[in-house]
Formats: structure tokens, C-alpha cells, sequence
């Protein structure tokens, strides 16, 4: 069947490769002695940790808690001892530290006991809240806690399973599609039952065919009535907004859910990780992450959370030139020196850095008004004024030319003639916007309870005023109902 | 006779309006001044009166009136004083050098094992931020804490200090890139 795709404005074609880790089979990695767990892995509130340190725990046993509905439980990657909950560093651009559960591992590696889900007597809700202890969030970046996203209102016409990995490099959704598309499946056909959604796509772009094959092949096997979607490879085709208007028409602003559109998508990876936690009662301890760029084997390595990057990084042997890292792709991802900092749900490839593979950005210099920025912005803003106005410090302005529609995924960047860090300003200016948000905020709940102060001094004024009229009042009463007593006496004189 | 008609209908014509004024003043009587309450929430409500005035409100209604400058308030700073500016419709003007510089905000913790409970910072604290009771342990709720340094100077044991706080990766901001730093950009520039 033919579909006739929309095409999203702007993208950009960077050179893939991706051929180079693309090609072995998902690899698991050795278990590290040592795994340190950043509580905050998903959008929303991070849990509460329920170990002492000092506890065994098994495979899989719950450490933190979910106290909130935009949250999801945290697990221990595997047996061994908690020996220290406290800060830890984070691979997050400030290189501040986070709170985190650190586990030193016994080598046992023994689950605790494993219990598949019967969902199918199960009412949505039961198995939304499964699915947040099961700790499943959006394993394409954003970590979105998946049970968040069913149970919306509006009824679900299409479901999007999104396998599009537009960024160069990586390649960890591509491995998993070839080599257990069964699961994806079956994953998809779970979602589908559970959101009652009329038609399932099956987004690919078409530099992966092994991956639509096996898609195929999967889909046939399980007599279902998915579709893959084949999509031409462009930059960002696998970015949430840019792949609903491909597949749908639908146009979904940033302040709007896709759920609101009757649309609900799914990264491949996540569909995966539910579908391991309904059928086999096996939490999200483990995520697929591609490890590639100046290295001797790039190859995608089955890590567990928590293990080091720079011991991921090892095991494909980086050359000796490696400088740094890039955690993420090389459009959107971060650049980070070596670190230690933990695998968290988010981390889908590293890529190791080298001079040569990323030269370093020549200076910037001043913008042209080329617009070929604007050009480039697949969410069709004109990144030029946006950069104008966050530069200039006036970020009200900036906020008036939807700096909050930018995905910040580097196309303007990509192709300036100027070598302006673009993104980075946006970035900035959002940071600051969001602050003052936060100090607006601060200050309306101060100014309401100064207010809310003098109003309580003032009543208190009047009820001490009204007490010792209600004392005058009565002492003139009693005198008045004795007369024959001696005379009342005079009220003391107000002060 | 044409010139007294005219003169009726004038004077006919005025009464009406006037009544109607007269109806229109009495019936959509705004309470208080429109403006204040503009000011008012531009400022950040921190209450410390560095301004000179006895909280964000008596500051608002001066600068109204026209009665103060916009430039006094240090806590809102720069863009709290372009904020004014523009709905004012006045000049930009540096901050005044009487106000003393708050150059990040600084909340106040009480020394547990020094509180006396003697209430006093209670009753200074014009934003309710502290809690405790009489001959009780005293402590400051963070996240309500405006910094105004306002405790302070009442507490008999000098138990209250004065910190940041410390950044965390969800406080954290991303630096100033280029080559146009605060300081090179002009009130005037960054308004237009």
C-alpha cells in the first residue's frame, strides 16, 4: 500500500555513518563491579530512594520509588550491596552533580522474582501504573515516562512506533529492529489494544531496509495489519513533530500533546522495553547503546543503566587521539571530556571525539542575514531574529518569535556560513526565560502571601478592637442590672 | 428666536452628556490606580525595602504618582528597570548607587542549636517564610525565602545567616556565548 507522505519544511542530509556499527550484532556488555544510578532518569519528578545503604538488593528489586504521576520507579541493574546514596556526577552540560544510588555488584547477577503481567483482563489503568513501577520512559532521548502518555481523553486514531534514528551514528533502534522486530511486535500490538488506536505506522527511514525487512517479516507472522512507513532520509524526520505532520498532516504546537491530535507515538526501544516488562516482568535495567566514531570496533553494546561511560567507551577501544566524548548524536548530543558519569535510560550512543573525526568549529563570525537558517528549520521558525534578539539580552522578543517552538535540533547551526553557534544562544536564552518564569512565579507567591500578612494583621486589630468593646459593653450591662450594688466601675482608660 | 434655540439645544445637548459622564464615573469607578497594580507586578515582591519605602506595594504607588525613580529597586535589577521604562514610557536610568548590589539571591538559614525561639524573625518576615512558635525551634521554608535580610537585624542571638543556593543540574543555565557581554549592551540597545 502507498501512502502519501507529508513533507515538514527545512532538514537538513548530514553524512550518516552509520555503517560502521550497524554492522555487528547487538553485543552484551560485562557487568561492571560498581553502577551508580542518577535518581532523575525520566522528565517529571525523580523518585524516592526505598534502600539503606548496606541493603541487598536483587536484579531488577525496585530502589527508588515513583511519588508522583509524571515519575517512574527505579531498579537495581543488578544483584549486589547498596553502598552509597549521595551525589554523583551526571553527564549533563553544568558537570554538576546529581543524587544517585551507587550498587557494588556481587557477580550473582540473580533477579528477583520475575511475574509476566496477565494484561489482558486488566483495565488500562492497572496496566499504566504496571508500567510505571516497570520504570519504562521514551527510550529514543527524552525519557518521557510511557504510562503518562495512554489514557488521555482523546480517542487515539493513529499510533506512531517511531524507528525513523535520523541522527548520524547511531544506529541502536536499527540493530534492535533487525534482531528482535518479534518482540517490537508484539509490543505494538499490546500498545494498540491499549490505546484502541485505528491504524498503526511503523516509522522507518529508508536507509535501514534490513530493519523494514524484519518489520515485515514480523508483522506477517503475527497475521497483523501494521504498516511500515517508509521515509525518505532527511534530518529530523524522527523528531516527534516533524515525523506526526510526515505521517498524519497533523501539525502538533510545543504547548499541545500529540495525544490532544488523537495521536500517540512510540520510540522502537520503548515498545521493546514494555513489551520485556509485560511479558517477562522484567524492568527497564538495560538499554541498547551505540558506541561508535573514533573507535577500533563500533558496535552496539547491551549495557546495563548505571555502568560507566568511560567503561562502555573501553570496550570498543577507542584509538589513541580520542579527546572526548559525545553522548547522543552528533546533531543534538552533548560534548562531554571522558567522564565516568553513569548509562542512564536517555544515553543512546557514544560517540568517542576526535580532532579529526569533529574538527573544532571556526570562530564565529558576524551573521549575514544569509537566511539560510531559516531555510534549514524544519519547525519553519527564522532562527536569525531568534538569535538576534536572545544575543541582544531581550529574550521578551525572543519569546514573541516562538523561541519555544525550537526542538533545538541544529539544523540552523548546521548549515550557517557564519559558524553561529545558534543552538547554544537558544539554548541560553531559554535558560533565562525559564528562570525569570520561575522568579515570576516566586514573586507572585510572595506578594500574595505579604498581602495575605497585612490582611491577617489587620484582622487581628479589629477582633482585639471588637473583644474590648464586647468587655466595656458587658461591664456596663452588669452594672446596669444591679443597681442596688455599688456603681460599676469606671473602664480603665484606652492607652 | 433662532439664536435661543440654539443656545437650548447647546446647553440641552451638555446636560445629557454630562449626566452620562456623571453616571458613567459613579458606575465604572475603578478602584485604586490601574497603574500600581502594573508596577506592582513587575517588581519582584522580595518586601525588603532597599527602595526606601515599607514594601513592593508603597514603591509601586510612588512610582505611579511619579513621586520616585524607577531605578531603585536592586533586587529586580536592570530588566526589572527596562520593564518600568517601557510601561512608563520614561528613560532608561543606571541603577541608583544608593541601592546596595543583591547580585544573586541569598536565603536565610537559621542556626538550629543558637534559635531561642523567641518569634521575633517570625514577625519580621514580611512573606510568611518562617515558621516555629514560642520557645520552639525556628526554621526558614526555602522555596518561600525571598532574601530581603529583613530577619536579620531583629534576632537577639544572631543565629540567621545569609547563603546561596547552591546550583543544582535543574537550576543550572546555560552560559553567555558571543561577544556581546552584559556590560557591552547598552538599556537603550536591548530595548528597542
Amino acid at each position: 500500500m502507498m501512502r502519501t507522505l507529508f513533507s515538514f519544511p527545512g532538514g537538513v542530509k548530514p553524512d550518516p555513518n552509520k555503517e560502521a556499527s550497524a554492522r555487528a550484532f547487538i553485543a552484551s556488555a560485562p557487568l561492571p563491579e560498581r553502577l551508580v544510578l542518577p535518581l532523575k532518569q525520566s522528565a517529571g519528578v525523580a523518585p524516592l530512594p526505598c534502600v539503606r545503604v548496606g541493603e541487598r538488593v536483587k536484579k531488577g528489586q525496585i530502589i527508588a520509588v515513583a511519588e508522583a504521576w509524571i515519575s517512574v520507579s527505579l531498579h537495581a541493574p543488578t544483584s549486589g550491596k547498596v553502598t552509597d546514596i549521595g551525589a554523583h556526577p551526571l553527564a549533563h552540560p553544568s558537570g554538576l552533580p546529581a543524587p544517585a544510588i551507587v550498587i557494588e555488584a556481587d557477580g550473582e547477577d540473580a533477579w528477583r522474582e520475575r511475574q509476566p503481567l496477565d494484561w489482558q483482563g486488566l483495565a488500562p489503568r492497572e496496566v499504566q501504573c504496571y508500567l510505571q513501577q516497570s520504570g519504562v520512559v521514551g527510550l529514543g532521548g527524552a525519557v518521557f515516562p510511557s504510562h503518562a502518555k495512554l489514557g488521555g481523553d482523546t480517542p487515539t486514531e493513529e499510533l506512531i512506533i517511531n524507528g525513523a534514528e535520523c541522527e548520524p551514528y547511531i544506529t541502536c533502534d536499527d540493530r534492535l529492529m533487525r534482531e528482535r522486530a518479534d518482540e517490537i511486535i508484539s509490543g505494538v500490538a499490546l500498545l494498540r489494544d491499549l490505546t484502541g488506536a485505528r491504524q498503526c505506522l511503523i516509522a522507518v527511514e529508508n536507509n535501514k531496509p534490513e530493519a523494514i525487512r524484519a518489520l515485515r517479516g514480523a508483522i506477517g507472522k503475527h497475521r497483523e495489519d501494521f504498516v511500515v512507513v517508509t521515509l525518505p532520509a532527511r534530518y529530523p524526520a524522527g523528531s516527534l513533530r516533524q515525523l506526526i505532520y510526515a505521517l498524519t498532516g497533523k501539525h502538533a504546537p510545543v504547548n499541545v500533546l500529540p495525544a490532544a491530535l488523537g495521536v500517540q507515538c512510540f520510540n522502537v526501544a520503548t515498545v521493546h522495553s514494555i513489551w520485556r516488562a509485560v511479558a517477562h516482568g522484567e524492568p527497564v535495567v538495560r538499554r541498547v547503546v551505540t558506541v561508535s566514531g573514533n573507535v577500533r570496533a563500533p558496535k552496539n553494546w547491551e549495557a546495563p543503566i548505571g555502568m560507566s561511560m568511560n567503561a562502555l567507551l573501553q570496550l570498543s577501544e577507542p584509538l589513541d587521539d580520542t579527546d572526548g566524548l559525545i553522548v547522543g548524536g552528533p546533531m543534538m548530543g552533548l560534548s562531554l571530556p571522558l567522564t565516568n558519569a553513569p548509562i542512564t535510560k536517555g544515553s543512546n550512543c557514544l560517540i568517542a571525539r576526535s580532532p579529526r573525526l569533529f574538527p573544532p568549529r571556526p570562530p564565529e563570525s558576524p551573521c549575514i542575514r544569509c537566511t539560510a537558517c531559516a531555510q534549514a528549520c524544519p519547525q519553519g521558525l527564522q532562527p536569525f531574529e531568534l538569535y538576534w534578539w536572545s544575543r541582544a539580552r531581550n529574550f521578551d522578543r525572543a519569546a514573541e518569535h516562538a523561541l519555544a517552538e525550537c526542538i533545538e535540533c541544529g539544523c540552523c547551526a548546521y548549515v550557517c556560513p557564519a559558524a553561529i553557534p545558534l543552538v547554544h544562544y537558544f539554548r541560553f536564552a531559554k535558560g533565562e526565560l525559564a528562570a525569570a518564569a520561575r522568579e515570576r512565579q516566586m514573586a507572585d507567591g510572595a506578594r500574595d502571601r505579604f498581602e495575605f500578612r497585612q490582611f491577617r494583621a489587620e484582622r487581628e486589630k479589629a477582633e482585639k478592637q471588637a473583644k474590648t468593646a464586647a468587655a466595656k459593653q458587658a461591664a456596663v450591662m452588669s452594672a446596669a442590672a444591679a443597681p442596688s450594688e455599688k456603681p460599676a466601675p469606671t473602664p480603665p482608660s484606652e492607652p | 428666536m433662532d439664536i435661543l434655540t440654539a443656545i437650548a439645544v447647546m446647553a440641552l445637548g451638555a446636560l445629557l452628556l454630562g449626566a452620562a459622564l456623571g453616571c458613567a464615573a459613579v458606575r465604572f469607578r475603578v478602584e485604586g490606580n490601574p497603574v500600581t497594580d502594573k508596577v506592582n507586578a513587575i517588581l519582584p515582591q522580595t518586601q525588603c525595602g532597599q527602595c526606601g519605602f515599607p514594601g513592593c506595594r508603597p514603591y509601586a504607588e510612588a512610582v505611579a504618582k511619579g513621586e520616585a525613580e524607577i531605578n531603585l529597586c536592586p533586587p529586580g535589577g536592570e530588566e526589572g528597570m527596562r520593564k518600568l521604562a517601557e510601561l512608563l514610557g520614561r528613560d532608561c536610568v543606571p541603577l541608583a548607587e544608593t541601592v546596595k548590589r543583591a547580585p544573586k539571591r541569598e536565603i536565610a538559614i537559621i542556626d538550629e542549636n543558637r534559635c531561642i525561639g523567641c518569634t521575633l524573625c517570625i514577625q519580621a518576615c514580611p512573606v510568611d517564610a518562617i515558621v516555629g512558635a514560642a520557645r520552639q525551634m525556628h526554621t526558614v521554608v526555602e522555596a518561600l525565602c525571598t532574601g530581603c535580610e529583613l530577619c536579620r537585624p531583629p534576632c537577639p542571638v544572631e543565629c540567621i545567616e545569609f547563603r546561596p543556593l547552591p546550583e543544582t543540574p535543574e537550576t543550572w543555565r546555560w552560559p553567555e556565548v558571543g561577544f556581546w557581554k552584559k556590560e557591552d549592551v547598552k538599556p537603550e540597545m536591548a530595548a528597542a
